[in-house]
């Protein structure tokens, strides 16, 4: 029976789908400063924005103690002015077939007070991904990427930082703790380096973009995506906005 | 432990049958703190397996006191299944209660195995649900073996004659057979395997067998008190489980939006699941006893005569 399990382990192992990796011959890609431009624009959000619940952390006090105010949900935050925070923006498509290489400062994600920080963000793919755990408990990190193998890690407390990397695009990879199930976060793994997360105004701007024609997609984690197309000319500057109901 | 009635097959343990008895109790709240495990979303929170942490005894908070304190219940009944089939070895002549105790001890370290599994490959659902699903075989083997050391067992069958009317040996085996693959529905479900309606729509049907069942053995072997306590058991089971499960969908529409597991949807997730393991030991036992105190068929006219 221990002989079956292992061989249903061997086969599970071995049948775990392998990530798409860029390919070699591809050619490095390559930006004119002197005609890149700009694309800007806004995700707005219409209707009533809808009350994010409080986080109980009750079952770990020491959560609770690093807060003090009671931490509410960021499944969709509606800033003041009408826009959306935390959506991914990222060009899907337009740009020639080309290997970007990733920088070799490391993308974060810390644990802080049993909360992700930050609660979505970008990297490229082949970019480390570094993680912190400022927190005095033990939490896990378990990426759940369906293109990307998956990963599930120990972060016990104040533990050396660890590294991992998304070899191939996908977006959005949610990552959770199932120490505290309230912890969640997205990452929006690029193929190159022309992403943005929104912030508390709502807006992004996506710079040193070649001139052509993009397919420009914002991923939200609760409200999903939208997409849209726009021409950058050479030196230039493109607008879009992108609206989610309420 | 001593001898205090001696059967035509064997002699009763009252040790033994207290043993068991306490092995079945273990194995329900093992079923109980799985449960928990998944509907916590806690199944991830210790990487490791089969230390915790790298070590024994980890720090028990947030979701590693579910999985960690699963993993110890789970030790422990086996531990006890290990002491069960000594102590069956050892005082029980049975050859096939002898063999049924290593099927459960196989069973518990294939539990273990699957358990340990699941957490490696990050919850597979085929190995998700099949952990579920063994789960609650494994403890509808331990009720039977509470049965079968019990003194009503050893002190024979009160057989009736099977009105070849209202045969009863084929619908005593459907019940358990609906009820087991309901399980793994319910488990491929919550492992996000497939999507609930299958289970909910398969509920019906369950319920429909086992009522037909209950209802034929009421209505036409109600003499029989073994059959008529077991039937009115099952009835009940699964008149609360059908409870629970509307209870359990119900909660779960109402937080789906939750940023973590509500605490209502936990609990009646969590009794369904618990109830869903009494279902399938009953109609289990039922079954037993069926082909037990069955005896030869008869057809209406003789019966009449």
């Amino acid at each position: 029976m221990f002989a079956a399990a292992f061989c249903l382990l061997l086969t599970a192992c071995g049948s775990s789908p392998q990530p798409q990796t860029a390919s070699p011959s591809l050619p490095e890609a390559h930006v004119d400063p002197a005609t890149a431009g700009s694309i800007s624009g806004r995700v707005l959000f219409t209707g009533t924005p809808p009350a994010m619940p409080t986080i109980d952390m009750s079952s770990n006090p020491d959560c609770q103690r690093s807060h003090k105010t009671p931490v509410k949900a960021e499944t969709v935050v509606v800033n003041k002015n009408g826009t959306l925070r935390y959506a991914f923006v990222w060009i899907k498509d337009g740009l020639s077939a080309a290997h970007w290489t990733p920088p070799a400062e490391t993308a974060k994600l810390t644990q802080n007070g049993c909360i992700y920080e930050p609660h979505v963000s970008g990297m490229m793919a082949g970019q480390t991904l570094e993680i912190l755990n400022d927190d005095p408990v033990n939490h896990n990190v378990h990426a759940q990427s369906t293109v990307n193998p998956p990963w599930n890690i120990a972060e016990p407390p104040r533990a050396e930082h660890s590294f991992r990397k998304f070899p191939s695009p996908e977006v959005l990879i949610p990552m959770s703790c199932s120490v505290h199930p309230w912890m969640h976060a997205y990452i929006g793994v690029s193929p190159h380096p022309f992403f943005a997360v929104t912030g508390e105004d709502g807006s992004f701007t996506l710079r040193g973009v070649p001139p052509g024609t993009y397919t420009i997609e914002v991923v939200q984690e609760k409200l999903g995506k939208k997409e849209g197309k726009v021409t950058l000319s050479p030196s230039g500057t493109a607008s879009i906005d992108f609206t989610y109901g309420g | 432990m001593a001898a205090s009635h001696s059967g035509a097959e064997n002699t009763y343990h009252a040790g033994l049958f207290r043993w068991s008895v306490l092995l079945a109790c273990c194995t329900l709240l093992l079923v109980v703190a799985g449960g928990l495990v998944t509907s916590r979303d806690a199944g991830l929170s210790v990487p490791d397996w089969p230390l915790s942490y790298g070590k024994l005894m980890p720090k028990m908070e947030g979701g590693i006191l579910y999985e960690h304190g699963h993993r110890m219940i789970a030790t422990m009944v086996g531990m006890f299944t290990i002491v069960s089939l000594v102590w069956i070895f050892r005082a029980d002549r049975r050859r096939w209660l002898r063999i049924l105790a290593v099927i459960a001890l196989l069973a518990v370290i294939a539990q273990g195995v699957l358990g340990g599994l699941t957490v490696l490959l990050l919850l597979p659902w085929y190995i998700s649900s099949s952990h579920a699903t063994l789960a609650q075989l494994f403890f509808s083997t331990t009720v039977a073996m509470a049965l079968f050391t019990s003194r009503r067992w050893l002190a024979g069958p009160t057989v009736v004659p099977e009105d070849g009317a209202n045969p009863l040996r084929g619908l005593s085996l459907a019940a358990p057979i609906c009820v087991i693959c309901q399980l793994f529905l319910g488990a491929a479900a919550r492992h996000k395997a497939i999507g609930s309606i299958y289970h909910i729509c398969a509920a019906p049907i369950v319920t429909g067998v086992i009522l037909w069942l209950s209802m034929r053995i009421l209505l036409h072997y109600a003499q029989n008190r073994e059959l008529r306590i077991g039937s009115v058991l099952l009835l009940s089971i699964t008149l609360v489980q059908v409870f629970l499960g509307v209870g359990a969908f119900m909660t779960r529409v109402a937080y789906v939006d939750a940023v973590q597991p509500m605490p209502l949807m936990v609990t009646f997730t969590v009794l369904h699941v618990a109830t869903g393991a009494l279902t399938l030991a009953a109609s289990v036992i039922l079954a037993i006893l069926v082909r037990r105190n069955l005896g030869a068929r008869v057809n209406a006219l003789s019966m009449a005569a």
